[in-house]
C-alpha cells in the first residue's frame, strides 16, 4: 500500500478533491448547488466524443471536450432561463438529463468497440483515480492547481459578484467576464472532480464540503480552506478504502466520507450546530426559571412593603416547579449573590432586587405596549408579557419607553418601576 | 442649475413589460432629492436604470453631463437591503471595504489606505464596534448602516440610495437623516429611492413624482400639492397598463436603444 505509485496517485487524488470544492463553495454560497450537478452529467458526452474523434489515450483532448460540453450545457441553461419561459430548476433538469442520456448512448456504441476498456472510460462514472496513470494524474493535478491559484487571484471579484452583483455591476467590475471566468472554472473543476468521484456524485463533492465548512466558520477565507481540508480528508478515506478492499469503488465512498464530515459539522459547530442551538435553548430556559423567581420575590416584597424571606417550601407551592429544579435555580442565583440564604428563607440582594425589578418593569412595560399600540384587550396580555420579559434587551426596553412617552403605570394600574438613582 | 442627474426620454421594460414610460427629467447638484411613488411605479428601475443595471428601451441618462463609464468613481450606489443574503460569509469590516475595490485594484491586495478610509466609514455610520461582527447576527437598521458605510467608503460626489428607510429603527432613520444632511453640506448630491409619502415632505428638498410615467420633478414646495401627489397615488392608468400587458405579450418590440444619437444636443 505505500508504494510510490499509491502515494503519488492518493496526494494527487487529495488535490483534486480540495480544488474543485473551493470552486464549488462560490457555488454553494450563490444557491446554484445544482449547476454543477448539471454540468457534471452534461461532460459525459463531450468526454466520450472526445474520445471518439481524438485521440482517447491524450487527456488533454479529454479535458478540452469536457470543457466545451460544460460550456455549451452552462449557456444553454442561462439561455433556457431567460428565454422561455422555464423555471431554473426546470431548465437544470433538461440540460441535464438530455446530455446524460446522450453520453450514455455513446459510451454504449464505444463499450461495444472494446475500445473504453483501455481508456478507462467507465471510471468517469463512478470515479477510479487508482485506476488513472501517472501521466495523465500530473495533468489533472496541474489543472487543479491552476484552479486554486485562479480563486486566490479573482478572490475579491468573485466575493463581490457572489454577495452583490449589482453592486460589483455598479462600481464598474467587469462582470460579464468574471462570471465567465468562473463558469469555465467550474466546468474545470467538474472535470477535475469527476477525476475521483465520478459524473453521477460529483455534486457532492462541489457542495458537501462547503456546507459542512460554512458551519464552523463565518469567514470566507476560512470557509474555502476549510472546504479544501474536508474534500481532502474525504479522497483520503475513499482511496485508502478502494485501494485496500477488493472491487471497491472510490467516488462513492468519498461521498459517503464527506456526508459523514458534514453530518459531524451540523451536529457539533459551535454556534451552529444543531447541539450548540440546543444549548442556547436550554440556557435561555435556565435564564427564564431564574428570572421568574427573582421576580416572584420581588412581587412579594412590593406587596409587604418590606424585605421578605421565602423558604423553598413556600416558592414550590407558589410555583409549579420541582423541588430539585428549584434547589439548582437558588444555587446559581447564590452564587451571583441575587439571592442570600436567612435562617427564614432566601431573600433579595440589592443586586437581586434590581434584577425582579427589571423583569417586572419588562412584563409591565411590554402590557402597556401591547395594549397601547396593537389595541390589545387588557385580559389578553399577561401570556404575552410572561415571555417578552424575558427577551427584551436593554435597548428595545429604551426604545419602548421613549415611545410610549415614560409611562407610570400598566394597564392594570401597577406602577412601573424604574430604578432609582 | 448645475445638473447632476439627466434623464431623457426613458422608457424601461422589465420582462419585456415597460415599467417606465417615456421618463424625462433634470436633477441638481448638491440637494436631498427624493425619488417617490407607490410600489411598481417604476422608481427602483429609474435608479437601477440610471447605474446601467438595466438597459433601457429608448432614451439615456447622464451622470454630471457624461456617461455613466466616464464618471463611474464619483458615483455610488446602495441597493435595497433585501437584495442580498445576509448569511453570506463576511463581517462588516468586509462589507464596507467593498466600497474600495475599483476596476483597477480587483487583482491587488486591500490597502491600509483602504482600510482606514472604511475605518473612518464606519465611524460614521456608528458602527466601528461592530467592526468585526458577522454580517448574519446585525439588525435591520445596523445592515442598512453596513451599507451606506461601504457606499461612503466610495468617497463620492453623488449618492444613489434604494430605500435605505425601509425597516430602520428609528435611531438608524435619525442617524441616516443626519448623515445626508452632513453630505449635502459637503456639497454631495444624494438621491433616494422612497415609498413613504408621510416623511418624504420632511426628508427631501427636492422630489421627483413617478408613477410608471414622470407626475413631476422640482423643488418639493412645486412638487407636494395635493392635485400632483393625487395623480402619483390615484392608481395607475389603466390604459397605460393594458398596454404594457399587451407589449408583453404580444413581445412587441419598443423603439431601438440607440435613439440617443437621433437627438439633437442642445
Amino acid at each position: 500500500m505505500l508504494d510510490p505509485i499509491f502515494i503519488k496517485v492518493l496526494i494527487g487524488t487529495l488535490l483534486l478533491a480540495a480544488s474543485s470544492s473551493v470552486v464549488g463553495a462560490f457555488s454553494f454560497l450563490k444557491g446554484e448547488s445544482l449547476v454543477g450537478d448539471a454540468i457534471a452529467h452534461a461532460l459525459l458526452p463531450g468526454v466520450v466524443l472526445a474520445f471518439i474523434l481524438g485521440d482517447g489515450r491524450n487527456p488533454l483532448f479529454l479535458i478540452f471536450g469536457a470543457l466545451a460540453a460544460g460550456l455549451i450545457a452552462h449557456y444553454g441553461i442561462s439561455f433556457l432561463e431567460q428565454r422561455t419561459k422555464l423555471k431554473g430548476d426546470t431548465a437544470i433538469s433538461l440540460v441535464l438529463s438530455t446530455f446524460f442520456g446522450f453520453g450514455i448512448m455513446l459510451l454504449s456504441a464505444v463499450q461495444r468497440t472494446g475500445l473504453s476498456q483501455q481508456a478507462g472510460l467507465e471510471r468517469f462514472l463512478l470515479g477510479k483515480a487508482a485506476a488513472i496513470t501517472l501521466s495523465d494524474l500530473y495533468v489533472f493535478v496541474a489543472l487543479a492547481l491552476v484552479l486554486l491559484v485562479s480563486v486566490a487571484v479573482f478572490f475579491k471579484g468573485f466575493q463581490l459578484m457572489t454577495f452583490n452583483e449589482d453592486f460589483a455591476a455598479a462600481i464598474g467590475l467587469p462582470v460579464q467576464a468574471i462570471r465567465f471566468v468562473f463558469t469555465i472554472l467550474t466546468v474545470l473543476a467538474v472535470t477535475v472532480g469527476i477525476q475521483s468521484v465520478g459524473i453521477v456524485l460529483m455534486a457532492a463533492l462541489l457542495i458537501t464540503p462547503a456546507a459542512a465548512a460554512r458551519s464552523w466558520t463565518s469567514s470566507l477565507r476560512l470557509m474555502l480552506v476549510l472546504s479544501a481540508v474536508f474534500a481532502a480528508t474525504a479522497a483520503l478515506i475513499g482511496t485508502v478504502v478502494s485501494a485496500s478492499l477488493p472491487k471497491m469503488p472510490t467516488g462513492p465512498w468519498i461521498v459517503l466520507a464527506l456526508g459523514g464530515i458534514a453530518f459531524i459539522s451540523l451536529l457539533f459547530a459551535p454556534e451552529k450546530g444543531w447541539i450548540a442551538r440546543r444549548k442556547r435553548a436550554k440556557g435561555n430556559q435556565l435564564k427564564t426559571q431564574r428570572e421568574n423567581l427573582l421576580k416572584l420575590l420581588y412581587g412579594a416584597e412590593e406587596r409587604e412593603g418590606e424585605t421578605v424571606a421565602m423558604t423553598s417550601d413556600m416558592i414550590v407551592a407558589m410555583r409549579r416547579q420541582h423541588l430539585d429544579g428549584l434547589r439548582k435555580t437558588l444555587r446559581a442565583l447564590k452564587k451571583e449573590y441575587l439571592l442570600v440564604e436567612r435562617p427564614d428563607g432566601f431573600a433579595l440582594t440589592d443586586k437581586g432586587r434590581s434584577e425582579g425589578r427589571r423583569v417586572v418593569r419588562l412584563h409591565r412595560l411590554w402590557e402597556l405596549y401591547l395594549t397601547e399600540r396593537l389595541g390589545m384587550a387588557a385580559d389578553h396580555i399577561h401570556p404575552q408579557a410572561e415571555t417578552m420579559e424575558h427577551i427584551i434587551t436593554p435597548e428595545i426596553e429604551a426604545l419602548i419607553v421613549k415611545e410610549l412617552g415614560n409611562p407610570e403605570v400598566d394597564p392594570h394600574q401597577s406602577p412601573i418601576p424604574y430604578e432609582e438613582d | 442649475m448645475e445638473k447632476s442627474i439627466e434623464v431623457h426620454n426613458l422608457t424601461v421594460s422589465y420582462h419585456s413589460k415597460p415599467v417606465l414610460w417615456d421618463v424625462d427629467f433634470e436633477l441638481p447638484k448638491g440637494k436631498i432629492i427624493g425619488v417617490v411613488g407607490p410600489n411598481g411605479s417604476g422608481k427602483t428601475t429609474m435608479l437601477k436604470t440610471v447605474m446601467g443595471l438595466m438597459k433601457p428601451d429608448s432614451g439615456y441618462t447622464e451622470i454630471f453631463g457624461q456617461s455613466l463609464d466616464k464618471v463611474r468613481e464619483r458615483v455610488s450606489y446602495v441597493p435595497q437591503r433585501e437584495s442580498v443574503d445576509w448569511d453570506f460569509p463576511a463581517d462588516v469590516m468586509d462589507v464596507v471595504l467593498m466600497g474600495r475595490y475599483r476596476k483597477n485594484n480587483l487583482f491587488k491586495r486591500i490597502t491600509k489606505e483602504d482600510r482606514r478610509i472604511a475605518t473612518e466609514a464606519l465611524e460614521k455610520v456608528n458602527l466601528l464596534e461592530f467592526a468585526d461582527r458577522q454580517i448574519s447576527q446585525l439588525s435591520g437598521g445596523q445592515q442598512q448602516r453596513v451599507f451606506i458605510a461601504r457606499s461612503l467608503a466610495q468617497q463620492a460626489d453623488i449618492y444613489l440610495m434604494d430605500e435605505p428607510f425601509v425597516g430602520v429603527d428609528a435611531a438608524t432613520e435619525d442617524a441616516i437623516l443626519k448623515l445626508l444632511r452632513d453630505m449635502k453640506n459637503e456639497g454631495k448630491t444624494v438621491v433616494i429611492v422612497h415609498h413613504d409619502l408621510q416623511t418624504a415632505n420632511e426628508y427631501f428638498d427636492w422630489i421627483v413624482l413617478l408613477n410608471t410615467r414622470l407626475v413631476a420633478a422640482g423643488p418639493k414646495e412645486e412638487v407636494f400639492t395635493k392635485e400632483l401627489l393625487q395623480e402619483a397615488y390615484g392608481g395607475r392608468l389603466t390604459v397605460l397598463s393594458k398596454l404594457g400587458d399587451l407589449i408583453s405579450d404580444t413581445e412587441f418590440p419598443l423603439r431601438e436603444p440607440d435613439f440617443k444619437e437621433d437627438q439633437p444636443k442642445d
